[in-house]
């Protein structure tokens, strides 16, 4: 049943800017199970978007540079794609449904071509054809009126009803691994939960894979299989959803899940913030980028950048608490009581 | 859509109107008559002269009486060419200025477009740096430099087109050469910002994430939307060139209509000033409205309300 469809190894992205090189991505690396869903959170900054384009190769050419790695999908290396081969695995193999529906969509292009232009270039269907299935997939996604929605330009829509177009436009041609880059936070909260359940039965109608990229973890909770949590670049854990909720071991994940609303908690209880904000990667040091927030810090955190500690088959986590030459750490206790 | 036309058309009526009177009594203020040496004249002649043009009537009067043959479509007669109708001598001169102007307009927009596209896609190069260098060259030298520089190496060093005057179709490349720089570099400078800017864009990231085509992407997607607003630019651009610039004509002796309207100014013709005003504001005002309803089928998002605001 776990087919591996994507494996992403080491994936450094620089980018030129004018105060220097930035590498905003540090050597990622996590794998993707065909109808899996896996969510990569973090704050913002923490390279999750540049991730994901670099998996689409759509960095701006001009000052991004994927300078190490690979990106295996179905044991090929999409880094060595001629731009020709890599147009055809852009929307037929892997497809992308980005942030903002607002801006997503071509102002001046109606919905059903914008549906359709993807269909013609990678099925080589006829127009009519093509027609016939953009309608499909406006019905799929649940837009009312789909025949003469076809017509209608994206303005026409509103914001929720365009990212179901944009799924649509996604997912029309089948495609293996749909790369959703945070696609429900421009949405208000009822959309928002709309959406989610449209990808979700989309993926079992279709067996899509999906790499969903967020920081919120309520969405996470909901959709993922596995969740990779990523800081200044890094992975810094990753495992199965369970792991992650329930056995967190790095103290940022620890950090996020406790910073979280709480429904049962009494409304007088502020809300954890974890302190300090994300380093500015440009000046990141050789130590663990999450050294100075940590409240565990050890002498070793700010010298060396940990290893990846194995726990289980899926569970990885980058810290020294973990590292089998640490004597004892003990994780703190709140994190199991909070969060039963 | 039908209502929005009507009331454009009927403000577009009154705008004319306007320009009409203020023209009408703003000439009125000029120093100086229509009649060369008048201080030659008699009192009696000049009695007879003014009665003949009406011009022994308080200025009320004379306006009435204008605005009451201008609507039936009498521009009146020169004063300076004896029993010439000014509607006959403006269509006699606007075919020469709209054929250099149209001729420009065509040319420069092409190149301009090509220019600005080129620059946009290789943004950041030497090609980029080349296109807006000529650009920003091509907006602030006056065209009367080029055209005299036209003249000299095209004209009278190589001989391959004729210097000046209105004789055959050559005659009429110079003149549209020279205008079209700035067309060429309007546009170019136009568009090129409006490509960066669509460039940008997420529904450009959207089209290639599809899988399209690095053309198909360009051509569908960014130059389609950055084409809209570089219309609006067009259209008074257009008008200002097609209704003839009075350096250029005067340079290539062309018999334009930039030409005869200073010739009157400098004589007081009022009449013909008082015609090719009201000639270029009414061409003007058309144009614009015809750029918002052409704005309109570019721009799905724009829609003709039943108020008849855009």
């Amino acid at each position: 049943m776990t087919e591996e469809i994507l494996a992403v190894t080491d994936l450094h992205v620089s980018f030129k800017t004018q105060a220097g090189m930035v590498t905003a991505v540090r050597g990622v690396n996590f794998n993707l199970n065909k109808g899996e869903t896996l969510a990569i959170v973090g704050e913002s900054g923490s390279g999750k978007s540049v991730t994901a384009k670099a998996i689409m190769r759509l960095l701006p050419k001009h000052n991004a540079q994927i300078s190490q790695g690979g990106i295996l999908y179905e044991g090929q290396d999409l880094l060595n794609l001629s731009v020709n081969d890599m147009q055809k695995v852009r929307g037929s193999e892997i497809a992308m449904v980005f942030q903002d529906p607002m801006t997503s969509l071509n102002p001046t292009m109606r919905i059903g071509k914008q549906i359709m232009e993807g269909l013609l270039k990678h099925q080589k269907l006829s127009k009519t054809v093509a027609k016939e299935k953009a309608l499909q997939m406006l019905e799929l996604v649940g837009i009312p009126n789909a025949k003469e929605r076809l017509e209608a330009y994206p303005h026409q829509f509103s914001g929720g009803m365009r990212q179901r177009v944009v799924i649509a436009m996604a997912l029309a041609c089948n495609p293996h691994i749909l790369i959703a880059d945070e696609p429900t936070t421009a949405l208000d909260v009822t959309i928002q939960a709309q959406i989610l359940q449209l990808m979700k039965d989309l993926q079992e109608k279709m067996d899509t894979a999906i790499i969903l990229i967020t920081h919120d973890l309520g969405v996470v909770a909901n959709m993922a299989d596995h969740v990779a949590v990523m800081y200044a670049g890094e992975i810094v854990e990753q495992g199965t959803l369970d792991e992650i909720f329930y056995q967190p071991q790095h103290p940022y994940t620890l950090g996020l899940l406790r910073s979280m609303p709480n429904l049962s908690a009494s409304r007088s209880e502020p809300l954890i913030p974890i302190p300090g904000s994300p380093p500015d990667v440009m000046t990141l040091g050789t130590g663990c980028p999450f050294a100075a927030r940590c409240p565990h810090t050890m002498k070793v955190c700010h010298d060396f950048l940990p290893k990846y500690t194995h726990l289980s088959d899926s569970h990885t986590v980058m810290c020294w608490l973990q590292d089998e030459r640490t004597p004892s750490a003990q994780i703190p206790e709140e994190v199991g009581s909070v969060y039963e | 859509m039908k209502r929005y036309i009507v009331k454009r058309l009927g403000f577009m009526v009154i705008t004319l109107f306007i320009i009409v009177t203020l023209t009408f009594f703003l000439m009125q203020l000029l120093p100086g008559t229509p009649f060369t040496n008048p201080e030659k004249l008699s009192d009696s002649q000049l009695q007879i002269l003014n009665a003949k043009y009406g011009l022994d009537q308080p200025a009320a009067i004379q306006y009435f009486r204008y605005i009451g043959n201008l609507l039936q479509g009498d521009l009146g007669y020169s004063f300076q060419y004896e029993g010439r109708t000014v509607k006959s001598m403006i269509i006699d001169r606007v075919g020469p200025s709209a054929f250099i102007g149209l001729q420009a307009l065509i040319f420069g927009t092409i190149i301009g477009l090509v220019l600005g596209i080129v620059s946009a896609l290789k943004h950041n190069t030497i090609l980029d740096y080349g296109a807006v260098t000529l650009a920003v060259l091509g907006m602030s030298i006056p065209s009367f430099v080029f055209a005299a520089l036209l003249q000299y190496y095209i004209g009278v060093k190589l001989e391959w087109l004729p210097v000046a005057l209105w004789e055959s179709y050559e005659s009429t490349l110079l003149p549209s050469i020279a205008l079209s720089v700035t067309v060429i570099a309007t546009v170019a400078r136009f568009i090129r910002s409006e490509m960066l800017e669509v460039l940008g864009q997420d529904y450009v990231t959207t089209a290639r994430s599809k899988g399209l085509g690095e053309a198909a992407v360009i051509i569908k997607h960014v130059v389609r939307n950055a084409l809209i607003p570089v219309v609006t630019m067009l259209g008074p651009l257009a008008v200002s060139i097609m209704t003839g610039t009075l350096v250029i004509e005067k340079i290539f002796s062309v018999p334009g209509l930039g030409e005869q309207f200073t010739l009157s100014i400098l004589v007081l013709d009022y009449s013909v000033i008082m015609g090719i005003t009201l000639f270029y504001s009414a061409l003007f005002i058309f144009v614009v409205f015809l750029v918002d309803i052409i704005y309109g089928f570019l721009d799905p998002r724009i829609e003709y309300k039943e108020g008849g605001q855009v």
